[in-house]
């Protein structure tokens, strides 16, 4: 207990989820945790260290022992291939990935796939059996097919409006898509009892009450 | 690739600067020592070996190997671990010294060059390997003078994790029967995945109390009592012998000491999987990967023709000196300055200087710019200037 535990935190869809997570289990996060535009938020009472990043860096401050623990989205996890602890699904900012693009195009076999994440695409084509060419984008996936960029797109989806409104339909879903507790596996063994205590109560709070460690 | 500036070295190359040449140099030798009293004697292989015998059987995944062709065109690695070659050594050049062997190293190693920082694609490590011996006092000496040598070294605070490959293998097959998920189960220990295992287990669909075994030996973690929540999980042979193991390598390290910088951690896999015993890591504050490790190699020398139980450790001197956090520091060195005129008696004093043990630089002063900027970089100067002595 006299560690101090660094946590890296998401900015964006899934920092809301994963604060009112937090605190849910116990933790006592100051009211200005949620609009704050610090980049690091030390909560002295409970010896934490929040660090705010991007979402796809995370795993990388983690990976790294810059936090000892991350709260990061499976898809960026399977995309980023880091060598962590993936302790505990959080079950928070639920959402898919999925195939799409325009619903003329679902006939002719993918050819070129437009994606932030080319890792996780080019496994699934190759998976199928497909060899596709890839092109990565940072934002706005779905303008690659309607401006002919590309004849396929892997992104994520959770309402699917955006695909909607502009005329995509989705292909097949390719898995679902969950945010994860993470962990750096030298922190998980010097600082065992408080990230087993956090696993503990983060747990409680997801499964109501029925925890998953024993001891 | 643009045509390299002249500054600048291959993806992954560091250069080693003179302070911390010198700090490296003395925990280096500090290590080294302690490492000999124990009676290895040290040994040295090329830095490439062939692809297809180091290479092969390095157990290193194909994309970390630093690859080459030589003139022939055979293809070559620089040399990824230390295990490997000097089995090949126990096999062919030592073929005839009698196990056991105590053979240790202190060598650069290599890995696929990576973009990311902190992934060099040389570093030094310096290790043991104890081969011939498959008692569990031999796996006590391993772990006692890997934690013996990270102390002599000057680190204060670690943490040595101890899993037994054996009892994981055991333990999965006898739960789950086939060798296929018992393949899965590790496969996602392997990746760190523990969600991914979780979701495995319940979509097998076992009776419920396989299911709680496999649950179960996630929280296996801990102090000594993880040995008896292990027991009371398993009902195989196997697994229970290596649970004796363990107990019986706990009692040897108290003897050493060393018990209190041990804990159990049955979920341990490590990235090699030429292991089939015993395996450990140690991990320190503020650096995020394991500053040394290794473990028991059983089948590993019956490739290069001499089969034999091995143990051994590597520890990576680049982690264990930010582990350290020394401040780098250079030995005092002197500085005779002197004048044409008087350089015979410069060097006098130079050389007497230099035999009382004191590093000493000679410089002539019409070679230097700025004597000011010179003699501000010396603890000491000695000035031997003007026509005569005072």
């Amino acid at each position: 207990m006299h560690e101090k535990l660094t946590i890296a935190m998401p900015k964006g869809r899934i920092f809301a989820e994963a604060v009112e997570l937090l605190k849910k289990a116990g933790y006592a996060l100051p009211p200005e945790f949620d609009d704050s535009r610090k980049l690091i938020l030390d909560i002295d009472q409970e010896k934490m260290r929040f660090i705010l990043a991007k979402p796809v860096d995370v795993p990388t401050y983690v990976e790294h022992g810059a936090a000892d623990v991350g709260i990061a989205g499976k898809d960026v996890l399977l995309e980023e291939n880091r060598d962590i602890y993936e302790v505990l699904d959080l079950k928070i900012s639920e959402c898919y990935l999925a195939v799409a693009g325009l619903p003329e195009a679902k006939k002719r076999t993918a050819r070129k796939v437009a994606t932030k994440y080319p890792r996780i695409a080019s496994n699934y084509f190759r998976e199928q059996g497909e060899q596709v060419e890839i092109v990565k984008l940072n934002g706005s996936i779905e303008l690659a097919p309607l401006i002919g960029l590309a004849d396929r797109i892997v992104d994520i989806v959770s309402t699917g409006r955006t695909l909607r409104e502009n005329g995509l339909v989705e292909f097949e879903k390719m898995m679902p898509i969950t945010s994860r507790l993470i962990v750096n596996p030298a922190s998980y063994r010097l600082k065992d009892q408080r990230i087993d205590e956090m696993v503990n109560q983060l747990a409680a709070v997801i499964e109501g009450g029925k925890s998953y460690e024993t001891n | 690739m643009a045509k390299p500036l002249v500054f600048e070295k291959p993806l992954g190359m560091r250069d080693t600067l003179p302070a911390q040449y010198e700090t490296k140099k003395r925990i280096r030798t500090k290590m080294a020592a302690l490492i000999q009293s124990w009676g290895y004697q040290f040994i040295e292989t090329p830095t490439l070996e062939y692809y297809d015998t180091v290479g092969a059987v390095s157990a290193i995944p194909e994309k970390h190997l630093f690859k080459l062709l030589d003139q022939a065109g055979n293809p070559l690695v620089l040399r990824p671990d230390m295990t490997s070659p000097i089995a090949r050594v126990a096999g062919s050049s030592l073929k005839n010294v009698p196990y056991p062997l105590r053979l240790a190293y202190d060598s650069n190693l290599f890995q696929a060059q990576q973009r990311e920082g902190n992934r060099p694609a040389e570093y030094e490590q310096i290790g043991i390997e104890l081969i011939g011996d498959g008692t569990r006092s031999a796996d006590a000496e391993v772990i006692a003078l890997m934690i013996a040598v990270l102390k002599e070294a000057g680190l204060a605070e670690f943490k040595v994790a101890v899993g037994h490959v054996k009892f994981m293998n055991s333990f999965f097959l006898d739960v789950v029967g086939a060798a296929e998920r018992a393949d899965a189960l590790r496969k996602f220990l392997t990746k760190k995945n523990y969600v991914g295992y979780r979701e495995y287990v319940k979509q097998l669909q076992l009776p419920s109390d396989d299911e709680r075994r496999l649950l179960a030996l996630l929280q296996l973690r801990g102090k000594h009592d993880v040995i008896a929540k292990a027991r009371e999980l398993s009902n195989d042979d196997e697994a229970l012998q290596a649970l004796d193991e363990l107990f019986s390598l706990e009692q040897t390290l108290d003897v050493y000491g060393v018990a209190s910088d041990v804990t159990f951690d049955l979920t341990l896999v490590r990235h090699m999987n030429y292991y089939t015993g015993i395996v450990f890591e140690a991990y320190a504050e503020g650096i995020g990967m394991p500053l040394s490790g290794g473990g028991r190699y059983d089948e590993l020398l019956a490739k290069f023709n001499r089969p034999a139980q091995a143990t051994g450790f590597g520890i990576r001197l680049d982690y264990l000196l930010n582990a350290l956090g020394e401040i780098e520091t250079e030995p005092p060195i002197a500085c005779v300055l002197f004048t044409k005129e008087r350089q015979a008696e410069a060097i006098q004093t130079a050389q007497k200087m230099r035999a009382e043990g004191k590093q000493v630089v000679l410089q002539n002063i019409a070679g230097v710019a700025n004597v000011k900027e010179m003699a501000a970089r010396f603890d000491e100067v000695v000035q031997c200037m003007g026509k005569e002595n005072e």
